[in-house]
């Protein structure tokens, strides 16, 4: 080795020494409550994050595999850069208009408001979005982004179908290619959604491994993007994942929060009193809450899926049954996880809820007390499915019937004075096929 | 100084190159991986690389990914792994250990409890594939504490930066991944391989053995002789599987041992 060869090896290590220590020594085994000093304000722990190293209290991180690192960091370079700036920001905002169709309204269901007998209750739209639900949002904003880093090819991976049908039309949109993960289970519960991806030009790849759900579409999808790292764009459907992922994605569905303060400001003249949504991994909660998350005065409160029941233990009530702090998809949250470490296979009815990890901001705000979850069973969403079809003419996805179960229970406990602004996150027709199949009924 | 420093050393006195095969623990059963760990050795192993099974293993190919399953199936969990280290040193105090896994069985274990535990058991290095060196710190220094390795991985497409980062953290050996991809996978361009190795000389002392892509004795002897030593895997584990198939597990030591064996020869033959 030449000797100029052998400087330099040195002053590296020293450099990235002193770069990790700064940085990693709170980073592992949940000491990073101690470290909320990065994070302005102490008492309000909830404001300001993530840090720089992606972290949401102890939770969050980038927790992956050295060939994914490079296009993680380079992924993050071309987001922070072009986030913030002008010309990105009227693409985003000029697609969201006039593509997406947004805003989307902020409803006031008068009639079930007054069946409930308590609180007014308004339903924020994204079910009439492009393509039915929230998850438009995020796709639009990563499809601009891997159209910005030249990448040619794009995956994802899906639960219910949504994200995979909205990554399909941005995709189909931008002339990229498209590959979908779809767990086997879920290509079953979800063959309406399946067919759109196929009409929008999408290859879907069943998964046939572990439980055959959004957690192995996850795993296979991060395979596919290290084996094609060059030029693939990996459009992750939720607020999971390792840094920049749950950051960028709140980004982009943040702009659900921002119309509904606004709209609920223009038509009731004041804050809600409670914010609810379901979570899943929690894109759409988060594209609600965050706006939210500094008005105190407001309640946040995410639903989970209850499944069968959560002593069961057929359930995805990660927050609210009590899972437990670890690593999953290459970031540190609160997960379904057996003694031995072993990811649980999760269990709801609607494909998008079943998931054994939740985004790692939503373990934050829940250990910091700044939101709430509680979970609500298969058949309380399935009332609520049918409720709000008949009251209110307006057929919900599964995954946003357990947001109203929710409200069903929590409006009555309110007074008529007060105001609760729930997410309707997507619509129905997907579910038909479900439901008819608890009806006895063949479509 | 470490077994594994040891080992690398002694290797490289006789001019020898590190044969590091793995294979999940509890794959294909429970009552033979203390027999394929002394197989593996007896057929020529220098060290070796126990997977701690896992039910995402998400870096892994589809071959790596059933033998955690089969692992799971068959009840192995890590604290089960570290009581068949311990048991494998009652009669071998010289092959150095590497557990190879993903961080969440470890995490819920807790960090400390597991040092502790690996250290009894006479564990020499850990490489945690979705642990990346700046997320290390703590747990890194509990490793070093106990004299052991922590072992980190260096991609294809790791920058020159990350390549100096991980140097400075990692010990034991550096394990370079041979190609863009998951275990199992097959093509392998020995040339570019070789250059990344010298490349990375530059930022370490340490030894460099390559994985991913090594299939026979051929592949074995050209990146060990780039390197300082071959990692085999899923080659060896569709031997464990075509015995788990078979109904005849115990026949999986031998089946396993004959594939080493000939990458044994070929390495110390080149």
């Amino acid at each position: 080795m030449p000797d100029n060869m052998r400087d330099s090896k040195v002053r590296n290590t020293k450099e990235s020494e002193v770069r990790l220590n700064d940085t990693i020594d709170s980073s592992i085994d949940g000491s990073k409550n101690s470290a909320l000093m990065n994070q302005g304000d102490d008492s309000k722990p909830w404001l300001n994050t993530p840090d720089l190293e992606g972290y949401f209290g102890p939770f969050g991180g980038r927790y992956a595999a050295e060939t994914l690192m490079g296009a993680l960091q380079e992924l993050e370079d071309n987001f922070e850069k072009l986030w913030r700036s002008p010309g990105f920001q009227a693409d985003f905002d000029r697609d969201l208009q006039h593509y997406v169709g947004r805003p989307s309204p902020l409803y006031f269901a008068e009639r079930w408001s007054e069946a409930l007998g308590g609180a007014r209750i308004y339903l924020k739209r994204e079910d009439l979005n492009h393509t039915g639900a929230h998850k438009i949002n995020h796709a639009v904003g990563q499809a601009l982004l891997a159209k910005h880093m030249g990448k040619t090819r794009i995956i994802a991976e899906t639960g219910a179908g949504q994200h995979g049908v909205a990554t399909a039309t941005v995709a189909a949109r931008l002339g990229l290619e498209c590959i979908v993960y779809m767990g086997a289970e879920d290509v079953r519960r979800q063959a309406l959604n399946v067919y759109r991806m196929k009409l929008l030009g999408a290859k879907v790849v069943p998964v046939e491994h572990g439980s055959r759900t959004l957690k192995d579409s996850i795993n296979e999808a991060m395979r596919d993007w290290a084996t094609n790292v060059d030029n693939t764009f990996y459009i992750l459907g939720t607020v999971v994942g390792p840094r920049p992922y749950p950051k960028m994605v709140r980004a982009f569905q943040s702009v659900i929060g921002r119309e509904a303060k606004q709209q609920i400001l223009a038509q009731a003249g004041r804050l809600p009193d409670a914010v609810v949504a379901c979570v899943g991994g929690g894109s759409n909660a988060m594209g609600l809450f965050h706006e939210f998350v500094p008005e105190e005065s407001v309640r946040i409160i995410g639903v989970e899926a209850g499944g069968e029941g959560v002593d069961t233990g057929r359930h995805a009530a990660r927050l609210s049954a009590g899972g437990k702090t670890g690593v999953l998809h290459g970031n540190r949250t609160c997960i379904m996880a057996d003694d031995d470490g072993q990811i649980i296979e999760s269990h709801s009815v609607s494909a998008g809820l079943d998931y054994p990890g939740v985004g790692p901001e939503h373990a934050w705000l829940k250990e910091c007390g700044r939101a709430e979850y509680v979970d609500v069973t298969d058949d309380e969403a399935l009332a609520a499915f049918r409720g709000l079809t008949q009251m209110e003419g307006i057929m919900p996805a599964l995954e946003s019937s357990h947001a109203l179960a929710h409200v069903e229970k929590l409006a009555p406990t309110m007074s008529k004075d007060e105001i609760i602004i729930v997410n309707l996150s997507g619509r129905g027709d997907k579910d038909i096929h479900t439901v008819a199949a608890i009806d006895g009924i063949e479509v | 100084m470490s077994r594994i420093q040891t080992c690398f050393d002694a290797l490289q006195a006789q001019g020898r190159k590190a044969l590091i095969p793995y294979f999940t623990a509890g794959d294909p059963d429970k009552a033979n991986t203390v027999a394929m760990m002394h197989g593996m050795v007896e057929q020529g192993a220098d060290i070796i690389e126990l997977g701690i099974p896992f039910s995402d293993p998400t870096a892994d190919g589809v071959v790596i990914q059933q033998a955690h399953l089969r692992a799971l199936k068959n009840g192995a969990n890590l604290s089960w792994v570290l009581e068949t280290v311990k048991t494998f040193r009652e009669t071998n105090s010289t092959t150095p250990v590497v557990l190879m896994g993903y961080l969440n069985p470890i995490e819920i274990m807790g960090y400390e409890t597991f040092v502790e535990t690996a250290a009894d058991a006479g564990v020499d290095g850990v490489l945690c594939v979705d642990l990346p060196p700046e997320a290390a710190g703590r747990f890194r220094s509990q490793l070093v504490e106990k004299d052991i390795d922590l072992i980190f991985l260096i991609a294809p497409t790791t920058t020159d930066e990350r390549i100096g980062k991980i140097c400075s953290q990692a010990s034991g050996y550096i394990y370079y991944v041979s190609l863009k991809g998951v275990t199992g996978s097959a093509t392998l361009n020995t040339e570019e391989v070789s250059q990344r190795v010298q490349h990375i000389r530059n930022y370490t002392d340490l030894p460099v053995a390559v994985g991913f892509g090594i299939s026979d004795g051929p592949s074995a002897r050209a990146i060990s002789s780039t390197s300082d030593g071959a990692i085999v895997g899923s080659v060896l584990v569709k031997e464990i599987a075509a015995a788990a198939q078979a109904g005849q597990p115990e026949s999986a030591v031998g089946r396993v041992g004959e594939k080493l064996a000939a990458m044994r020869t070929a390495m110390d033959n080149g």
